[in-house]
């Protein structure tokens, strides 16, 4: 099903992709997560910008989706649940991420800000995209079929209405700000320069 | 927290609320979530083209069926995200050339070949992860996790986990590291 909305098509879909992209590069930027020291520290857990990031926007995007969705104005883009592939790449990515210091969008937009251990790291990520494609055949064979639970989504494994599910998303997010910003005071009193 | 670049900081949560309303936007309008790591794998077939030709690169059942090397809404937007943080940092005035960032200093030394051969292998790790994980920071993360996937909540928290105890391993010695 084509969304109702969905108008942008074609060759202009090129145009989009290059101006979404400019408004997400800038973001980040803006953001501050095309900085390895807030990458990093937010793993060694002394600065949480991606954390407050990430949330706010799977929280604005999450309800904005599900309205649109909801009016048969977007599609659902799930991908599958390839339980083995999903767990030990994500692993990899975690200590990819420390080790870069960025992630892949990070990156890219870490480069246009002038570092050139991003660049440097974009060509490991070539390199890296080579060393998937070139092991596919056997990925696919091997990692990909085992625990694979298919494109299901949080609602399909417990019977709630979407409702709470989104309800709980919010929640959630709310507690972990909370508990960001309790950190943060207590921080702020030990360490009144820091 | 030292705000070193207080002019071109933008408050976390409203920036993570324009990257939702990006989102939703690219969602309704143009049917794409926002994604960065299957770009950046096209990217790579395109750089095995003068390798492997242009035979070789579509014989390769990654590259002829996921990850077709092309210029598209995708890659576009790859080039775009580059294009943004240039405008953003020029126009912010935080633009600077840097090799070794201050934390990586710290902890490794001023060595700028030691900090770009880690950045390398880092990079390299993270694309065959995401790929493996069919989706990055920005596919899974956001994108995957505002839908309430099942595998990106699943990749979210494992990512989190797994980079947690690489932090720590690598940096968190005796609490002198990073805690400036």
């Amino acid at each position: 099903m084509t969304p109702l909305l969905a108008f942008i098509t074609g060759s202009n879909l090129l145009w989009a992709g290059l101006f979404f992209g400019i408004v997400f590069g800038w973001l980040l930027h803006r953001g501050g997560v095309t900085d390895y020291n807030v990458i990093v520290r937010q793993f060694l857990l002394q600065d949480f910008t991606v954390l407050k990031v990430m949330f706010t926007a799977i929280v604005v995007g999450g309800l904005g989706v599900w309205i649109l969705h909801g009016q048969d104005l977007a599609n659902f883009h799930i991908k599958p649940a390839a339980m083995l592939a999903v767990v030990l790449g994500a692993v990899l990515f975690g200590i990819g991420m420390v080790v870069y210091g960025y992630c892949p969008g990070t990156g890219v937009a870490a480069i246009g800000a002038g570092r050139l251990d991003a660049l440097a790291g974009f060509f490991g990520m070539i390199a890296g995209g080579v060393a998937y494609a070139l092991s596919y055949d056997w990925v696919a064979a091997r990692i990909l079929p085992v625990a694979d639970l298919g494109k299901k989504r949080l609602p399909d494994l417990a019977s709630f209405p979407e409702w709470v599910w989104y309800a709980g998303l919010v929640a959630m997010a709310a507690g972990v700000f909370a508990l960001v910003a309790r950190i943060e005071k207590t921080r702020a009193a030990f360490h009144p320069n820091a | 927290m030292k705000n070193h670049l207080s002019s071109a900081r933008w408050n976390p949560y409203v920036v993570g609320a324009l990257i939702g309303v990006l989102s939703l936007i690219t969602f309704a309008l143009a049917d794409k979530p926002i994604g960065m790591s299957t770009a950046i794998a096209q990217a790579s077939g395109a750089c095995a083209l003068p390798f492997a030709g242009a035979d070789g690169v579509a014989a390769n059942t990654y590259w002829a069926k996921k990850a077709v090397p092309k210029w598209d809404y995708g890659t576009l937007f790859l080039l775009g995200s580059f294009l943004g943080a240039l405008g953003s940092s020029l126009s912010s005035r935080s633009f600077k050339l840097q090799a070794v960032p201050s934390l990586w200093r710290d902890r490794f030394g001023p060595s700028v070949p030691k900090r770009l051969a880690a950045a390398f292998i880092g990079g390299a790790v993270i694309l065959y992860g995401a790929r493996l994980a069919d989706g990055c920071t920005s596919g899974h993360g956001i994108s995957g996790s505002l839908q309430l996937a099942v595998s990106s909540w699943t990749f979210f928290i494992v990512l989190f986990l797994s980079g947690i105890v690489t932090a720590f391993a690598l940096f968190h010695r005796g609490g002198s590291a990073g805690a400036r």
